[in-house]
């Protein structure tokens, strides 16, 4: 075990100490802090009109201040941090003539590749809590509502279905970086990956319901196709991880959300009559409606780990 | 015997890069193993290290099978790969703790350890420079270091003195030799420089093609080759003779 610990520590040195570190820290901290602000501002305003806010402090993550919410934030540029802090896990030592110096040493080979996996989680696991943490006091501090128990607990779950997000494009861009000699290739292969995942699967989505079950706009489809034709379109998208991620979180942060589902069939008299009687989700049924969704994300960083993992263990490794 | 190999192989698809390999080097000798580049020397070195997978035979270090107690041998045996690499923004004493690290050395210990250590190989003035501004001859005393930190009973060098300045070079068969004499280190090397490898090595060995055409001192292999008489041949001599037969 002295190898794993050895490895992890160094690990987690380089990289707090790392520059990359330190832009993409303040990048993100600055957005999500003007987001936050954002929503902060807008929802004092409410809070004197709108009684029936019964969580607003969670408000503070998922209300959409000029263009998106904190969530929504972390959904769509939460990969890069993985990817940038594992992009040249293992191709930068291969270069440089430091693995097999290191693997030549009395550890076992493993030690190598869990030691920067740990280190990067815990990196990611730091800077996520760290900014959540300084949001929260942030809007304390504005709207001036102190966050409830149950708050907190949706808070902490978000945390962790967050972490194991950016954990997922970790292994991933390990992965490549096991896969690909070239620092610059497997940069460039996660990137490609990253928006192939978050922008055209949905994208995908579309097209593969409109030919799987067209809907003709003209002539009445009945209910059952348009529905049919939602389903394929949700059943494709899950595909990509954000939307997993995003779907997930969504209904943690938001205890009024009672589906993940975006597309409800509703006439505007019966969305009047659910509105008058609209309840919050007790945290176990929130949880209960996303598990699937938080089960296939951890099982995705799993499997993409454990792949990383086998392939540099059967690899040969000269330098 | 320190290292004692049967009919090891190595074969990577078609090519076989290793064959049917019956080395054996005795405890507290220095081995010369000569070849020219891509005879198989590095694969060989790496299967004793258990580092590569033999395709077939087996393989004996320190009374261990390197491939089924690797970790066992690795801490017995330090190796210097040819282009040993540094991680450049640490200094050469971080490098050293690095190791130590690896190696389950305390922390205390090690300190102490480190400095004799930087003094032996004479970087004690370097010893808080970053090693991204180490020549290329600094680097491999600061390697023959780092394999030290553990207290090694076998050296794998693999081209130690490639790439130094005549000088370097100098110090660096002079490291080596004092290494095997005061500290009764056995050291296998590799390496294209025979005047030096003559100098020091009990024996050697001839690599070509995958297979050890010879083995022996350097005496044994002239007058195996020359047959008996008064001259004396340089290493270079027997060699180039193997290498043209072969």
């Amino acid at each position: 075990m002295h190898g794993l610990a050895a490895v992890y520590k160094k690990e987690l040195q380089d990289q707090l100490s790392s520059y990359r570190f330190v832009i993409l820290f303040a990048l993100i901290a600055m957005v999500s802090f003007i987001t936050s602000y954002m929503a902060a501002v807008h929802l004092r305003e409410n809070l004197e009109t709108l009684s029936a806010t019964r969580f607003p402090f969670l408000m503070l993550f998922s209300t959409p201040g000029v263009m998106f919410s904190m969530i929504q934030f972390v959904a769509f540029f939460g990969p890069l941090i993985g990817i940038v802090s594992g992009f040249d896990a293992i191709n930068r030592e291969r270069s440089q003539g430091t693995l097999i110096k290191v693997i030549a040493q009395p550890v076992y080979r493993d030690a190598v590749i869990n030691g920067k996996f740990l280190a990067g989680v815990t990196t990611v696991a730091l800077m996520f809590t760290a900014i959540l943490l300084v949001i929260s006091g942030f809007g304390l501090a504005v709207v001036g509502v102190v966050p409830g128990v149950e708050e907190i607990l949706r808070l902490f779950i978000y945390l962790v279905v967050s972490i194991f997000y950016i954990a997922f494009w970790l292994a991933l861009s390990i992965l490549f970086s096991i896969l690909f000699k070239s620092m610059a290739t497997s940069a460039l292969a996660s990137v490609a990956l990253w928006i192939f995942l978050s922008f055209f699967v949905s994208l995908g989505a579309e097209v593969a319901a409109d030919m799987l079950v067209p809907i003709d706009r003209k002539n009445e489809s009945t209910p059952e196709e348009v529905l049919r034709h939602v389903h394929v379109q949700e059943a494709v998208s899950l595909f990509s991880p954000m939307v997993l991620y995003s779907n997930a979180t969504a209904t943690i942060i938001d205890p009024m959300r009672k589906t993940t589902r975006s597309f409800v069939l509703m006439g505007p008299l019966e969305e009047l009559l659910s509105a008058r009687f609209r309840n919050p989700l007790t945290l176990g049924q929130s949880l209960l409606i996303v598990l699937p969704h938080m089960l296939a994300l951890v099982a995705i960083t799993v499997i993409c780990f454990a792949i990383s993992y086998t392939i540099f263990m059967l690899q040969e490794v000269r330098t | 015997m320190i290292i004692e190999t049967t009919d090891l192989t190595k074969r990577y698809g078609h090519q076989t890069a290793v064959k049917d390999l019956c080395l054996k080097v005795e405890d507290g000798e220095i081995f010369g193993f000569l070849g020219p580049n891509g005879a198989g020397k590095t694969t060989t070195l790496l299967m004793l290290l258990g580092l590569t997978r033999p395709s077939a035979g087996a393989a004996a270090v320190c009374g261990l099978d390197p491939l089924r107690m690797a970790r066992e041998v690795k801490r017995h045996v330090g190796y210097l790969p040819e282009n040993v690499g540094f991680y450049g923004d640490m200094d050469a004493v971080q490098s050293l703790e690095y190791v130590a690290d690896l190696n389950g050395i305390e922390v205390r210990a090690a300190r102490k350890k480190i400095y004799e250590l930087l003094e032996l190989v004479g970087l004690q003035d370097h010893a808080r420079k970053k090693t991204g501004a180490f020549s290329r001859g600094m680097k491999q005393r600061l390697g023959i270091a780092e394999v030290l930190m553990k207290d090694p009973k076998l050296l794998l060098l693999d081209e130690p003195t490639l790439g130094l300045d005549p000088e370097g070079a100098i110090q660096m068969i002079g490291l080596i030799e004092a290494l095997n004499r005061s500290r009764r280190i056995t050291v296998l090397l590799s390496s294209h420089n025979l005047s030096q490898v003559q100098r020091i090595s009990h024996r050697v060995g001839i690599m070509i093609a995958g297979q050890l055409i010879a083995a022996g001192s350097v005496e044994d292999l002239a007058r195996e080759r020359f047959g008996l008489g008064d001259k004396v041949y340089t290493l270079e001599e027997v060699y180039l003779e193997y290498f043209q037969e072969a």
